[in-house]
């Protein structure tokens, strides 16, 4: 491939390719425009301030503001450590678990800052729920019991039980292939199936913001589609932040988009607005290069 | 090129196993076998090696060579060292089961003798080992087994698990030389844990022998056994889960015992029958601390109290032939315990979680 005909080629797909992400979040800004008005947003609103994140001495994310608009989508798009996914725990302090973390910084839920001293750490993550990147429903637990569990690790009332496992499952996407067998292992299900019960899981503690980091990346195609379906659904009455490799995925399910990239060094936000404008007129160079598929 | 499309037709194709040796291999195999067979018998026969364990030798040594040089002659060097290391395995296998399978026949061929339906309904009160079988029994020997090993259960299993939670979970500042510790703990030869609560317990408290200090030493070596065994399983358990568990607002108690606990469920119960497998034919702390006992005394806190592992002891130490014949029942019924309490905790370990 170094000749210059097929790179003159690449160079001409390349740029058919860009129009065409922007044209697909063109499309879906203009969906949400029309959708917009008059729609309820439930979600709640989260901004970053400054926020940096250490490995031991390794400096992994240096200075990211971000703001997270309630009912909206989110994309953190970038290569890989870059330190995309080390902010998504930030977010919900998932970053703490992981010996020798440290992190400086501001995350507002709501105007308050979660990293405050005093603050209830479960009451956070009941709010900011996360989806991972490998499916991981609760092998001991049935398709029932998993989509209860939050509600059980936290100690909280189940009301209406029946009626609660309808609505997660429903609004996961998942509800008319397990409607007759709640009762299995949460382990017979086919991966993507996995991934949408661990949506379910997420939903049914109710939390305000859902970060997803790349929840497509272990599944097939169609499943990915289900869960993008569900993640255009969700996102009326959720704020959604997703960190994913997949552009075209990008471009399909979200509103903003933030790319960021290492050069080495931390990890830092290099640009973030609108999707559509990331695909199809970034402001820096870089973004630029990524997008296009000319590196990463 | 078009494409074909089949359409959906009866199928009449029977299922197949092109892979399976065919009638001539196995003949191949068998031939083989005889012949290593015979090959050890003429061996053992012509050359001055005498002795049951020659036969074994020659036969697994020859049938080792045979096989190299019949698979390599039709099927090639690879397959050859192939077939080789498979029948080397073959034979670590039948070396492993042998002495069990011999240890099994053994105690049945001797201990069958003693069977008698008074063994678990009367206890030696009226009886002296030296009596003909049939008189007296060992039901008070197994009332103390099952409550001595029930009672260092009930200490060592919590103690072992937490212990191993708190290796794997907590990972508290102590992790690694309470690690070190239980490592080093788990070689304590059992001697050393009954003369511990000899002189720890009996000698300035109590002043006398009962079940209960029996069940504590023996809780002292089962306590490492299920620690070390928990923590390996407990750390089999994947990260994601852990974390999910969290990220759903758990606090990391609920999470622990919601989630990893229930997941490690199987090896848990693996762990616990380690542990009891570790205990249960241990003589020496119950020769030091029960005391002994020919009736049958349920309260582990007063009076002296009988076991199979002491029963057994005290049949062989009293050398007449009916006690002999005593002592090997009891093996028998000791080894029949084992299996039962394995086969009961395997069935538990494996049942699914469910209502």
């Amino acid at each position: 491939m170094v000749d210059s005909t097929s790179e003159g080629n690449e160079k001409e797909m390349q740029t058919a390719n860009t129009s065409n992400l922007a044209s697909v979040s063109a499309q879906r800004a203009e969906k949400m425009a029309q959708s917009k008005p008059g729609t309820q947003v439930m979600g709640v609103g989260l901004e970053a301030r400054g926020v940096h994140a250490w490995f031991g001495e390794k400096h992994a994310l240096a200075d990211v503001s971000l703001d997270f608009w309630p009912g909206t989508v989110t994309a953190l798009i970038g290569p890989s450590g870059c330190g995309k996914s080390t902010f998504l725990r930030t977010l919900n302090r998932m970053h703490e678990f992981i010996p020798g973390a440290a992190m400086a910084g501001e995350v507002l839920l709501n105007g308050e800052d979660i990293y405050a001293p005093g603050t209830d750490v479960t009451k956070i993550r009941l709010k900011v729920g996360m989806v991972f990147q490998k499916p991981n429903p609760f092998p001991s637990m049935t398709i029932e019991e998993n989509v209860l569990a939050g509600l059980k690790l936290a100690q909280l009332k189940i009301e209406n039980k029946d009626e609660l496992l309808e609505e997660c499952l429903t609004r996961a996407g998942l509800w008319n292939e397990v409607k007759d067998r709640l009762k299995a292992h949460g382990g017979a299900l086919s991966g993507g199936q996995q991934q949408r019960l661990c949506i379910a899981r997420s939903l049914a503690v109710r939390p305000q913001v859902l970060l997803m980091d790349e929840p497509c990346s272990a599944l097939d195609p169609g499943s990915t589609l289900k869960i993008e379906e569900t993640i255009s659904h969700l996102s009326s009455s959720v704020t959604i932040v997703i960190v994913t490799h997949n552009m075209q995925q990008a471009a399909r399910v979200s509103d903003n988009t933030a790319f960021f990239l290492s050069d080495g060094g931390p990890g830092q936000m290099i640009e973030t607005g609108p999707t559509n404008e990331i695909f199809s007129r970034p402001k820096d160079q870089r973004t630029e290069n990524y997008v296009t598929g000319r590196f990463g | 090129m078009s494409t074909n499309v089949v359409e959906n037709k009866v199928c009449d194709v029977k299922p197949q196993t092109p892979w399976a040796p065919s009638n001539k291999q196995r003949f191949t195999t068998f031939g083989l076998v005889v012949a290593a067979a015979v090959i050890s018998f003429v061996l053992v026969g012509v050359t001055p090696m005498k002795g049951k364990l020659a036969y074994f030798a020659i036969f697994f040594a020859a049938l080792l060579i045979l096989d190299y040089t019949f698979s390599r002659m039709q099927f090639g060097k690879a397959a050859g060292v192939d077939s080789f290391f498979r029948t080397l395995f073959t034979i670590a296998i039948t070396i492993t089961v042998l002495p069990v399978v011999s240890i099994l026949w053994n105690v049945w061929l001797r201990g069958h003798k003693g069977l008698h339906w008074s063994l678990f309904t009367t206890d030696m009160k009226q009886s002296d080992f030296t009596q003909p079988v049939g008189s007296g029994g060992l039901i008070h020997a197994i009332i103390g087994t099952l409550i001595i090993i029930a009672i260092a259960v009930i200490i060592s299993v919590p103690i072992g698990i937490l212990t191993a939670v708190y290796l794997t979970e907590i990972k508290g500042r102590f992790s690694r030389p309470i690690a070190f510790l239980v490592q080093a703990m788990s070689g304590v030869p059992s001697i050393v844990a009954g003369l511990f609560i000899l002189a720890a317990i009996v000698y300035p408290l109590t002043k006398h022998f009962n079940g209960f200090e029996g069940s504590i030493a023996l809780a002292i070596l089962m306590i490492p056994t299920v620690a070390r065994t928990s923590e390996e399983v407990l750390r089999l358990i994947p990260e994601d889960l852990r974390e999910a568990g969290l990220a759903l607002g758990g606090t990391q108690w609920r999470s622990v015992a919601l989630i990893v606990l229930p997941a490690a469920r199987s090896g848990l119960f693996t762990a616990i029958i380690l542990g009891v497998a570790r205990i249960i034919g241990e003589t020496a702390p119950i020769v030091l601390l029960t005391g002994g006992a020919n009736v049958i005394n349920i309260n582990p806190f007063s009076g002296t109290m009988e076991s199979l592992p002491l029963y057994i002891w005290s049949g062989l130490l009293s050398g007449t032939p009916e006690a002999f014949t005593r002592a090997w029942a009891g093996i028998l019924i000791l080894l029949a315990l084992v299996i039962v309490l394995f086969a009961g905790a395997r069935y538990l370990g494996s049942k699914k979680v469910g209502k």
